[in-house]
């Protein structure tokens, strides 16, 4: 027969594109200017300086935030000690279960005003902050409330007791969720909290002040400071700080962790990722296909444990690669705020930055890089989603994290070879492994170095689950019962 | 020379992951113009089916003449692309049409168990296209399938194809009683390689029949047969698909499994029966912007 | 003639893979008792043993930690028998490096319990730190601890052996293998409890132990890239300080007990077992068709 294999390509006509469904922005109220939420209130910043926020789908301003300095961060962490040290320390653990869950129901009210102001300023669709942010969020709440009055049963004859004031710097790509993820926890074991969000997406955490404001929280348990790295650095340095939560980059991760050597501060370092996906011959492939596909775009990319390396069993390459060519071309990128975009806007130009210089080292490196032919707005930050074959081990899109929706490919032919270069890398916070022999699953989970291993699913993630990297992806953990010991004495 | 695969290994299907997928088609949100071009894609998908013991002629010429005349509510609309009918209904419905272009549809082979001998499905087969049958919608011998005899299954349905002549073959699987999906991925293969022009999944006469998840997985064994050899099979998801907010998910998924390709009558049909008025009724929404009452419906 | 026989010296090396080399330096220092007498000459080891030992641990992480818990907690329990069937030995080298005859006694008997009490917990920790998680998709989720791999420790100064022994214990009862720097004070009996570890079935490499000077030893054994956690339990700030910077090199896992007192009870638990493990949480779909519901 003269059909070539493998050479086959269904055509996804453009002429189908969808009508636009944008959501509403009516129900998001976005205030001219936004304080530092100190001690309960809103307060101006003694620097008296703020920062444009931006929609980076449009480029247009949404904000000004206020811009924390050193005797900001000051005045919070004293507001928070006062609060530990005078009320929160001292309330049962039962009402402090109480405040916890009103926060979580208040989330669950606004949901919509939440996803929406999420996709405004960070860019993500808003079918991922309406569908998957806001409702973990208040899911997190939920499950850490009820472990408040419960610890002791967590820690068995141990007396848990929390550390005292915990200082929480969070990264731009799930928002609020990671706001939830770092302030659920601190709050369920007793500790007071300074929390910084990312200098881009500050919104949802401010909106979060907000509602806890509205839950009656009291004064200094929670305050949450906007600024960029030298806030963090402040906050990171304050003698008065017991716990260090930190969610971002291995490099500023490692910082933080020589900053705090000469005291007792305890930390918890979400780092890095590099995880490898790890696709054999005899796995359910279609669904292999949509766990590279999920792992690799979920949230353009912006995710720590984004399985970036994609292993792929050398007698199935061709065809895996055929279905995920054919897949890609499915992918809607565009206006966050339309429920059917897939792929929505870089968080920032810095980040589009980056992401175009890997595009570029890539090529230059002597790897194939195949783009989705979709089209792209011609205002705001996007890129394409991007997978580049013929990659080597040792070229740098294959070791360093991009942060974005670029996936490098690799075959193999043995397990023990796909285990070797999976283990290859400084980072170990995930991986996926998909195949349908259970008992490969198992030696396939047992020997992955990483924190999170995802066998025939990818990118699943919920508040009982706990999370967190092996080596330099940073140690403790966040979320289920493993998530409280970063915040007790135990 | 296409090389038939072993049988008795399939691609492995993961319940919960496409289960996921399957559901991520409906999140999208289908609006204004392309909800509109939808609905009429859909309608002019549908197999109108009516396959009761009570069936008569004066029931199948009703059928017909809706059928026919679904742009009498609304102008502009196209019609529905075949009546399904039993054996003993083709002549009436093949004369009700006329020179319509809708085509008739014939279950055949011993519908809907398939319990009987070759050579009876063989002419049962032979007897629709004897009354003028366009399509003859097989079933499986689910027996022998379950029984590991798939070289039986393979070859039945090829002497079927054999005695279809010219008329299109729609195998159904009837996947309500395979259990699986890895099992409804196997029958796929079988029937393709077999010689189905269509794979269908249900008979109607069994709970569950068509979902999303299921017609996926046979989406995705289409995809890999063209892949593989080239030849375009068609898809006929029948039964439960009875509004058409439904069957606009279905056509997104279709849309987005196999493309522009299969975006027409000629490859994918609904097997149903009460889905073209619930389309009627939302294309009078969209154009009158009320929501409709059915007794503004007629229920053939 | 003179009859009076002469005593034949022991020569204390380092322990590095199951074997006792001497250091690659070919330095030495002299152990001293309180009074300032001569004990013995020391291996003065060098960055580049504590390189090697590393290298060694590193090869030997993959059999240890695959080894099953049972296993492990066997050999365990083989070191404490190697070392009650030596107490004698050990008496004596405590006191000559200054302990009453009680309190080295006690130190020693403490020393084989503790053994006894983590050999015990190889195979139970798990289950106590483990999880099932409920998730709420269809999935089984679970976490599970692994050992990090490779622990750099140093020994507390006093109390050499149940020091010594209380932070490698629960270290390789996890699955880790580690590298020691012996008591500088007081490292007659770590080399000693070496010649313990090399008749107890437990393999070469899991532990390896270093006699030197911690002022030149701790930089590299808090800042080698290819260890995964170190162990300090001494109350030095400065020190901390250093090993907790070094760590942050490679993200490291520190472990500082400043406040332990290694004779009492209370200083034994899981815990200490837990501080060298990471958690691993693992999703796997679970497959529900249609009906197929428990009916009961």
């Amino acid at each position: 027969m003269a059909v070539k294999k493998n050479t086959l390509k269904l055509k996804f006509d453009s002429s189908r594109n969808l009508a636009p469904a944008l959501e509403s922005k009516s129900v998001a109220k976005i205030a001219e200017r936004y304080d530092l939420f100190i001690n309960g209130k809103f307060e101006k910043p003694s620097s008296k300086k703020y920062f444009d926020t931006i929609n980076p789908a449009s480029e247009e301003k949404l904000s000004s935030i206020a811009q924390a300095n050193a005797a900001d961060v000051n005045k919070a962490v004293v507001a928070a000690r006062n609060a530990y040290e005078k009320g929160w320390k001292k309330t049962s653990p039962k009402e402090r279960a109480k405040y916890i869950y009103r926060i979580a129901r208040i989330i669950q009210e606004r949901a919509r005003e939440l996803a929406v102001i999420e996709t405004l300023d960070g860019g993500k669709p808003i079918r991922e902050s309406r569908d998957f942010d806001v409702p973990t969020a208040a899911n997190h709440f939920f499950y850490y409330a009820g472990w408040a009055d419960k610890l002791e049963y967590a820690f068995p004859n141990r007396n848990p007791k929390p550390l005292g004031v915990a200082g929480q710097i969070i990264p731009w790509n799930f928002p609020l969720l990671m706001a939830a993820w770092k302030i659920a926890p601190a709050l369920a074991t007793g500790n007071t909290v300074v929390l910084k969000p990312a200098e881009t997406t500050s919104l949802t955490a401010l909106k979060l002040a907000e509602i806890i404001q509205e839950a009656d929280l009291p004064p200094g348990v929670v305050n949450i400071i906007t600024g960029a790295g030298a806030t963090g650095a402040a906050l990171v340095n304050h003698p008065d700080i017991n716990k260090i939560a930190f969610t971002g980059s291995t490099d500023v991760g490692k910082l933080i962790q020589k900053a705090i050597a000469g005291t007792n501060k305890k930390a918890t370092l979400e780092l890095g990722g590099k995880a490898a996906n790890i696709i054999f011959d005899d796995a359910p492939l279609d669904q292999a296909v949509e766990g590279i596909i999920n792992g690799i775009f979920f949230n353009q990319g912006h995710v720590c444990c984004a399985g970036s390396r994609l292993f792929v069993q050398e007698s199935v390459y061709k065809i895996v690669l055929q279905k995920l060519k054919d897949r890609m071309e499915t992918l809607i990128v565009g206006d966050p705020m339309d429920k059917n975009t897939d792929i929505g806007a870089i968080n920032s130009k810095q980040q589009l930055e980056v992401i175009n210089k890997y595009l570029k080292i890539g090529q230059q490196e002597g790897a194939e890089m195949f783009q989705s032919a979709c089209s792209i707005p011609k205002k705001g930050f996007y890129c394409r989603p991007t997978i580049f074959t013929n990659v080597a081990q040792s070229n740098r899109i294959a070791q360093e994290e991009i942060f974005g929706p670029v996936l490098s490919i690799q075959t193999f032919r043995t397990e023990d070879e796909v285990i070797e270069k999976a283990n290859n890398t400084p980072f170990g916070l995930s991986a996926g492994v998909w195949t349908d022999k259970g008992s490969k699953i198992f030696n396939m989970t047992s020997k992955l170095k990483a924190g999170v291993i995802w066998a025939n699913t990818y990118n699943k993630f919920d508040p009982t689950s706990p999370f967190g990297g092996f080596k330099e992806s940073g140690f403790g953990r966040e979320g289920g019962l493993h998530g409280l010991g970063a915040y007790l004495k135990v | 020379m296409n090389t038939i695969p072993d049988f008795t290994i399939s691609p492995r299907i993961d319940q919960v992951g496409v289960e996921e997928r399957a559901s991520r088609f409906t999140k999208r949100s289908i609006k204004n113009e392309t909800k509109i071009n939808g609905l009429k894609l859909a309608l002019n998908m549908i197999d109108l089916t009516t396959l009761e013991g009570k069936d008569t002629d004066g029931k199948v010429k009703q059928l017909c003449y809706k059928a026919m005349h679904l742009h009498d509510v609304y102008a502009g609309l196209p019609t529905v692309a075949a009546i399904c009918v039993y054996p003993s209904m083709v002549g009436v419905a093949k004369k009700a049409l006329g020179d319509s272009g809708i085509k008739v549809a014939s279950v055949a082979t011993a519908f809907p168990s398939g319990q009987s001998t070759r050579d009876i499905k063989i002419r049962d087969t032979k007897f629709a296209i004897s009354q003028g049958a366009d399509e003859i919608d097989m079933v499986i011998s689910r027996g022998k399938f379950h029984q590991g005899e798939y070289n039986f299954v393979f070859d039945e349905i090829a002497a079927i194809k054999e005695a279809c002549g010219n008329a299109r073959l729609k195998v159904i699987l009837e996947t309500g009683e395979l259990g699986t999906y890895d099992k409804v991925r196997k029958a796929s293969d079988i029937a393709m390689y077999a010689g189905a022009d269509f794979i269908k999944t249900s008979t109607g006469k069994i709970s569950p029949a068509a979902t999303m998840p299921v017609t996926l997985v046979m989406l995705e064994a289409i995809r890999d047969f063209y892949y593989k050899t080239g030849k375009k099979i068609a898809m006929k998801p029948a039964g439960g698909i009875s509004k058409a907010k439904l069957a606009l998910h279905y056509l997104v998924m279709l849309n987005e499994v196999l493309g522009e390709g299969w975006m027409n009558n000629e490859w994918f049909r609904f097997g149903a029966s009460s889905l073209a008025n619930d389309i009627l009724m939302q294309l009078m929404k969209q154009r009158t912007g009320l929501y409709q009452s059915g007794d503004y419906f007629s229920n053939d | 003639m003179s009859t009076k026989r002469l005593t034949v010296l022991k020569t204390y090396k380092i322990y590095i893979g199951g074997q006792f080399p001497r250091t690659e330096s070919g330095r030495y220092y002299t152990a001293t008792n309180a009074k300032g007498e001569h004990l013995a000459n020391m291996c003065l080891c060098s960055r580049k043993d504590v390189r090697d030992a590393i290298g060694t641990a590193r090869g030997a992480f993959g059999g240890w930690s695959a080894r099953s818990a049972f296993n492990r907690g066997q050999i365990l329990y083989r070191i404490a028998e190697m070392l009650e069937g030596r107490k004698a030995q050990f008496i004596e080298e405590l006191m000559l490096q200054g302990s009453n005859k009680a309190a080295a006694e006690n130190e020693v008997t403490l020393s084989i319990d503790r053994l006894i009490y983590y050999s015990g917990w190889c195979d139970k920790y798990q289950q106590i730190f483990s999880s099932v998680n409920p998730v709420a998709s269809s999935h089984f989720n679970f976490s599970a601890l692994e050992p990090m791999g490779v622990v750099t420790i140093v020994a507390p100064q006093q109390y050499s052996l149940i020091g010594l022994v209380s932070l490698m214990s629960p270290v390789i009862a996890g699955g880790n293998t580690c590298v020691i720097l012996a008591s500088e004070v007081k490292p007659l009996c770590s080399v000693t409890f070496a010649e313990v570890l090399n008749s107890s079935d437990l393999p070469g490499g899991v532990v390896n132990i270093l006699t030197g000077k911690v002022s030149e030893l701790l930089p590299h054994l808090s800042s080698h890239m290819d260890v995964n956690a170190v162990c300090y339990s001494e109350t030095n700030a400065t020190a901390i300080k250093m090993v907790k910077e070094n760590a942050s090199l490679n993200v490291k896992r520190t472990a500082i007990y400043e406040n332990e007192k290694w004779m009492d009870e209370k200083n034994q638990s899981p815990y200490y077992i837990n501080d060298f493990q990471e958690v691993k949480t693992t999703w796997h779909p679970i497959e529900n068709i249609g009906g197929a519901k428990a009916g009961y």
